[in-house]
């Protein structure tokens, strides 16, 4: 069955091992996740883990019915595909030398990204934007020597006036 | 009124109606050992030789009881010596409570003295689990641990209770027992749709599993088999839910089951399976697993539902209920052609049984002398799908047995606490591999005077493994032959228990009209052939069309 990258949301109680018990599942079930954001929300008792991952039907299915087992978890929500918005950041380390900081800089300019720190050996750069827009820019920065990047991994939020936990 | 965390552990264990728990003691449990001999004429304590004999009989007191067991254990090996007890729960869906002592809270995580981090190992194998971090919340934890492990699909629950918990005060308010959640019932929807399905059926099947026995809808199976004019199967966990005497049951399917039941499931034209999972043991190949058949699945846990199997219908809700609504709209059926089919196969089954298989003769035997209440548990190996076969089950939860993990020193325990569950005999088939890994708890067994006659199919090998061996493995026993020495009468008398030799079939009917009429624990050691195969056989990841039913070499 095809795979396809889905995106889903959930909410579980901000308590002690509950990220573990989550990610558990995954590990027990044979799952692989891509990413995994975690953080606070509208609501202090409530986490929100975003996990981006490659799954089919049937897979997405056994998934969700899983989380909605455990405990700790009080909804899950598979983000739209039309209606999400998922964003990346990323905090990327590159070389800084005279004959490549303009391309560099030129890059920083297109895709609207942001220098954060500079010196004479480095410079680094911060982008936001989806999953494929981070990677084209790691892909353009290779060239010029990536020192380190990190990224946070998808996160993601539906357009319009509702909220996941009133759905 | 102001108490110590180990006395709310036990007032709540009282508060919430449980009379007996199983454990041992050690350094971090010693408060709730002390609160224990305080309220000993409120709940009672049974002393297992090992804490895995101790979850095993909390086990096997739920599986006989239909209530929840609890098991006790002290921090580290203690906790560890739970865990494939707590795994063989969890796969079986058993409601157990196990409470665990844990180092005090300023000394965890720092690798102090029988400290384990128990919530971490048992969590791929608990419904839930719990540490506990303060006194003020400790009989809260306790009662909604309970509340999970019982409701909806059950399963174990784990409390971790650090000792400096156990030993600080707090006010402890009584509370009633807990009320489970309210049990899914089924959508209008669903019951049409399955009313459809059922009218369009020419050749009905209804597989039931353990959901089926949770549920204890045995009585509303055999209506419906009865008003759609089919037959009934079960997997090995839904065994003991609805007679044999009824001859629409056709027993056990699947890569051991009676061979009327496999082949008709695969005629089928519709299965209703009622509390399975599709195991592979069950289903042997998934993918050419009654490809003919429309298949409704109901079912509490949705996760099932597609897991391993594609059905057509999947019903969210309690088996009973959703039965009693699709009785109510069902006309009477008539499947004439199907009625004569499973006949045929019926005769075909019986055509293949040897009348001198002695382990058959054995279990036939213990069936025709124990009461119709007596609860059957087994170990794991040949014994037990033999038991499983062979054994006449007509009243409820009799059938006590590992299935999902297949826990081989399942059996000692389990039979103990299923004795103390249903206040009636325990007979126990093992084997003398499966026998020997728990064999200590014959010991717990005369301590209390267990009501528990031990059936042990000695044949000198691990009979299950040599049996692939034989079919699979060119005849290589690896390891399966075991060249002990062990007398086994000598070492029930030892442990202080009565033992029987027996080596055919007239000896072993003598020594188990004895063994069964005693009051305490007696052993039978029966010899059985190296040899012998459980039959019929699906191999593993086979079809039903490819079934073993005889030996070649016979």
């Amino acid at each position: 069955m095809a795979k396809k990258r889905i995106v889903i949301a959930v909410y579980v109680e901000n308590k002690y091992g509950v990220l573990t018990r989550v990610t558990s599942m995954f590990t027990r079930r044979g799952f692989n996740i891509d990413t995994l954001a975690v953080g606070e929300t509208e609501i202090p008792e409530y986490s929100r883990i975003t996990i981006s991952m490659s799954v089919d039907e049937i897979e997405q299915k056994q998934i969700i019915d899983q989380l909605n087992k455990l405990y700790n978890v009080r909804k899950v929500e598979v983000i739209d595909d039309e209606m999400g918005i998922r964003r990346e950041l990323l905090l990327l380390k590159v070389k800084n030398n005279p004959e490549t900081r303009s391309d560099v800089k030129d890059c920083v300019e297109a895709f609207r990204a942001k220098i954060v720190d500079y010196n004479a050996e480095s410079l680094c750069l911060e982008l936001t934007g989806d999953t494929n827009k981070i990677n084209a820019m790691i892909d353009n920065m290779k060239p010029f020597g990536i020192i380190e990047l990190c990224r946070t991994g998808v996160v993601a939020i539906e357009r319009g006036p509702e909220g996941i936990l009133s759905k | 009124m102001i108490l110590k965390g180990a006395e709310i552990v036990v007032k709540t264990l009282i508060e919430q109606n449980i009379k007996t728990i199983f454990g041992y003691p050690g350094g971090t449990v010693i408060d709730i050992y002390d609160q224990l001999l305080k309220h000993s004429d409120e709940i009672e304590h049974v002393l297992s030789a090992h804490e895995q004999g101790a979850a095993h009989a909390a086990d096997g007191y739920a599986r006989a009881s239909g209530d929840i067991g609890v098991v006790l254990a002290t921090s580290g090996p203690g906790a560890t010596n739970l865990v494939t007890g707590i795994a063989t729960a969890y796969l079986d869906s058993i409601p157990l409570l196990a409470i665990t002592g844990n180092v005090g809270t300023s000394m965890i995580g720092k690798d102090s003295f029988q400290e384990i981090d128990i919530t971490g190992v048992t969590l791929p194998i608990t419904k839930h689990n719990f540490l506990v971090h303060s006194v003020e919340e400790l009989a809260d934890t306790i009662r909604l641990a309970i509340k999970i492990a019982k409701s909806g699909r059950p399963g174990p629950v784990l409390v971790d209770i650090p000792k400096d918990v156990q030993q600080k005060l707090t006010e402890y308010v009584p509370a009633a027992p807990v009320e489970i959640e309210p049990l899914k019932t089924a959508s209008d929807a669903d019951v049409d749709a399955a009313v459809e399905m059922i009218a369009k059926a020419t050749r009905p099947y209804i597989y039931l599993g353990g959901g089926a026995v949770r549920s204890g809808a045995g009585e509303l199976i055999q209506e419906l088999a009865e008003k759609i004019d089919g037959v009934m199967g079960a997997s090995m966990m839904g065994l003991s839910e609805v007679p044999v005497t009824n001859p629409r049951f056709l027993g056990m399917q699947g890569m051991h089951g009676h061979y009327a039941s496999s082949i008709a499931m695969a005629e089928a034209d519709l299965i209703i399976a009622a509390g399975v999972r599709f195991s592979d043991r069950a289903t042997g190949n998934t993918f050419k697993f009654s490809t003919g058949a429309t298949k409704i699945h109901v079912d509490l846990d949705t996760s099932e539902f597609g897991k391993n199997i594609a059905v057509d219908l999947s019903v969210d809700a309690d088996i009973s209920d959703f039965l009693t609504k699709v009785i109510a709209k069902l006309d009477q059926k008539k499947n004439e052609a199907w009625m004569v089919r499973v006949d045929t196969l019926k005769k075909q089954e019986k055509s293949y049984d040897d009348p001198n298989f002695l382990p058959m003769l054995a279990v036939k035997a213990a069936s025709d002398i124990t009461t119709a209440d007596t609860r059957c548990v087994t170990d794991v190996g040949q014994h037990q799908m033999w038991a499983a076969q062979h054994y006449d089950f007509t009243e409820k939860r009799t059938w006590i047995s590992s299935g999902g993990l297949g826990t081989m020193g399942f059996g000692m325990g389990a039979a103990i606490g299923a004795a103390y569950g249903s206040g009636k005999r325990s007979v126990l088939f093992t084997g003398d591999g499966s026998f020997a890994m728990n064999m200590n708890e014959l010991a717990t067994a005369v301590t209390y005077n267990v009501p528990l006659t031990i059936v042990l199919l000695n044949n000198g090998v691990l009979g299950m493994v040599r049996q692939w061996q034989t079919l699979f493995y060119d005849k290589k026993y690896s390891n399966t032959v075991l060249q002990r020495k062990t007398d086994f009468v000598k070492f029930a008398e030892a442990m202080g228990a009565k033992g029987y030799k027996a080596t055919n079939i007239e000896e072993f009917k003598a020594a188990f009209a004895d063994a069964y009429s005693q009051e305490g624990p007696t052993l039978i050691d029966l010899t059985i052939d190296k040899d012998e195969m459980v039959l019929p056989m699906v191999p593993a990841g086979g079809t039903f069309d490819k079934i073993i039913v005889e030996r070649s070499d016979k």
